[in-house]
């Protein structure tokens, strides 16, 4: 599904990618276990389409995304360090207005993400009266609504609990069963029962 | 997912949005039309109360008093979707970046530039307009603060990833505007004068559709700058 060929990246004046390739394909998960600065989330952010690439190839399903990157674009699902959330906004509205970009939900798709997530009962809350770990599980149930094949997540489990990285790692699971990737930018790994989990330790590794 | 979302329900989407968030935050878009009436009601009290100098300078007070209000609410609007990763996902959203920010910029100006219009008959006349100019001076204003929102966008895409970008947004849009400014004041001038305004107001409906055109591609290309 996702292929990634001889990337290169420089920010600024480091070298942060240097010729990487990795591929993922259907029921795969790749956990980048890098340590920090070595270009995680730059590299997140290159297959999203965020960060232009200085040379190198990324193809979905064969094609190279930059053929129709708003078609590539419908089929990921990128959870970076912000959560696109608003503080005046309740869950409901937040899910309801980011969802509608890329097509509807109906009520009873939202109610059981809601559910899944543990958020039923603050449907109507303000999300600037959540705590951060219920932000993200805001952002997680959103993640779930969209329903695109890849996902791209940058630290998923960051100011969850226990139960929060637990309820994390079954979305993955879930996800990869249902025949999604995902690339994971962590430095806790995920307890991920797939078996196309795989962890990426250091990027002079081969993925 | 149901149905995937056109391009015009995910512009109505970010419409929607943003005037629901305005409705809870009033004091962002009430600044700039409170700034535009303090300017255009104290100029008067500050000058000659001679009638006729007043009406001479009417078009003059009038149009930088709704350029820098412009300038002033412009700041805001990409800077929160900026910093929360909204406009990363309207990046990534699979729809077209661009019609994305022309949405908000037109939310935009539904909120900062609309209410500038509404209340420049009172301006207007403060300035010593006579009524029969109003409906001059209106069109003009309805053109020219749309043409300064949209060129207001691309400032505002430019200076988004800008600590304090204020002064250079303000050195970026001033002299885009100054066009609308020059035409949009003229208009205004021979709306007073009861003289024939046509022209004026015609060059600035093709300001409004020259910006309704290329800013929001500047703007796009603007932010993803900002945003890498």
């Amino acid at each position: 599904m996702l292929d990634v060929s001889g990337l290169h990246l420089w920010r600024g004046e480091r070298h942060v990618l240097k010729g990487l390739s990795l591929h993922l394909g259907a029921g795969q998960a790749l956990q980048l276990l890098w340590p920090n600065g070595a270009g995680k989330t730059s590299l997140l952010r290159a297959v999203a389409g965020l960060l232009p690439s200085e040379s190198g190839q990324i193809s979905w399903c064969g094609q190279p995304v930059t053929d129709d990157p708003l078609a590539y674009c419908r089929n990921l699902a990128f959870l970076g360090h912000e959560l696109a959330l608003k503080g005046d906004l309740t869950v409901l509205e937040n899910l309801h207005y980011s969802l509608g970009l890329r097509g509807g939900v109906t009520a009873l798709q939202l109610q059981a993400a809601l559910q899944h997530t543990g958020l039923q009962t603050l449907a109507d809350e303000l999300v600037r009266h959540l705590s951060a770990g219920q932000k993200r599980r805001v952002a997680l149930a959103r993640l779930g609504l969209w329903q695109a094949p890849l996902w791209l997540l940058d630290e998923p489990v960051a100011n969850l609990d226990a139960a929060g990285q637990q309820l994390v790692a079954a979305a993955i699971d879930t996800h990869l069963q249902a025949g999604g990737c995902a690339l994971i930018a962590t430095h806790q790994p995920l307890a991920l029962s797939s078996a196309g989990n795989r962890l990426w330790q250091q990027p002079q590794e081969a993925a | 997912m149901t149905a995937p979302a056109t391009a015009w329900s995910a512009a109505a989407r970010v419409v929607q949005r943003d005037l629901r968030l305005a409705f809870r935050r009033p004091g962002e878009w009430l600044q700039p039309v409170a700034f535009f009436l303090i300017v255009t009601l104290l100029f008067p009290l500050a000058l000659d109360p001679e009638p006729a100098r007043l009406r001479a300078l009417a078009p003059a007070a009038l149009w930088v008093a709704a350029l820098l209000a412009s300038v002033l609410a412009v700041e805001f609007l990409f800077r929160e979707d900026g910093r929360d990763g909204t406009l990363e996902q309207y990046a990534l959203s699979g729809q077209s970046f661009a019609g994305l920010l022309l949405a908000k910029t037109l939310t935009h100006w539904l909120l900062t530039g609309l209410p500038l219009v509404v209340a420049a008959p009172l301006a207007a006349m403060a300035l010593g307009a006579p009524a029969a100019a109003i409906p001059g001076v209106l069109s003009a204003l309805l053109l020219g603060s749309l043409s300064l929102s949209l060129l207001g966008a691309v400032g505002a895409g430019l200076t988004l990833g800008v600590r304090r970008g204020g002064a250079l947004l303000s050195l970026i849009v001033l002299p885009l505007a100054i066009p609308t400014l020059v035409f949009g004041a003229r208009a205004t001038d021979l709306a007073i004068r009861a003289e024939p305004f046509d022209g004026s107001l015609y060059l600035l409906a093709a300001l409004a559709v020259l910006s309704l055109t290329l800013a929001p591609l500047a703007a796009a290309a603007a932010v993803r700058i900002s945003l890498e």
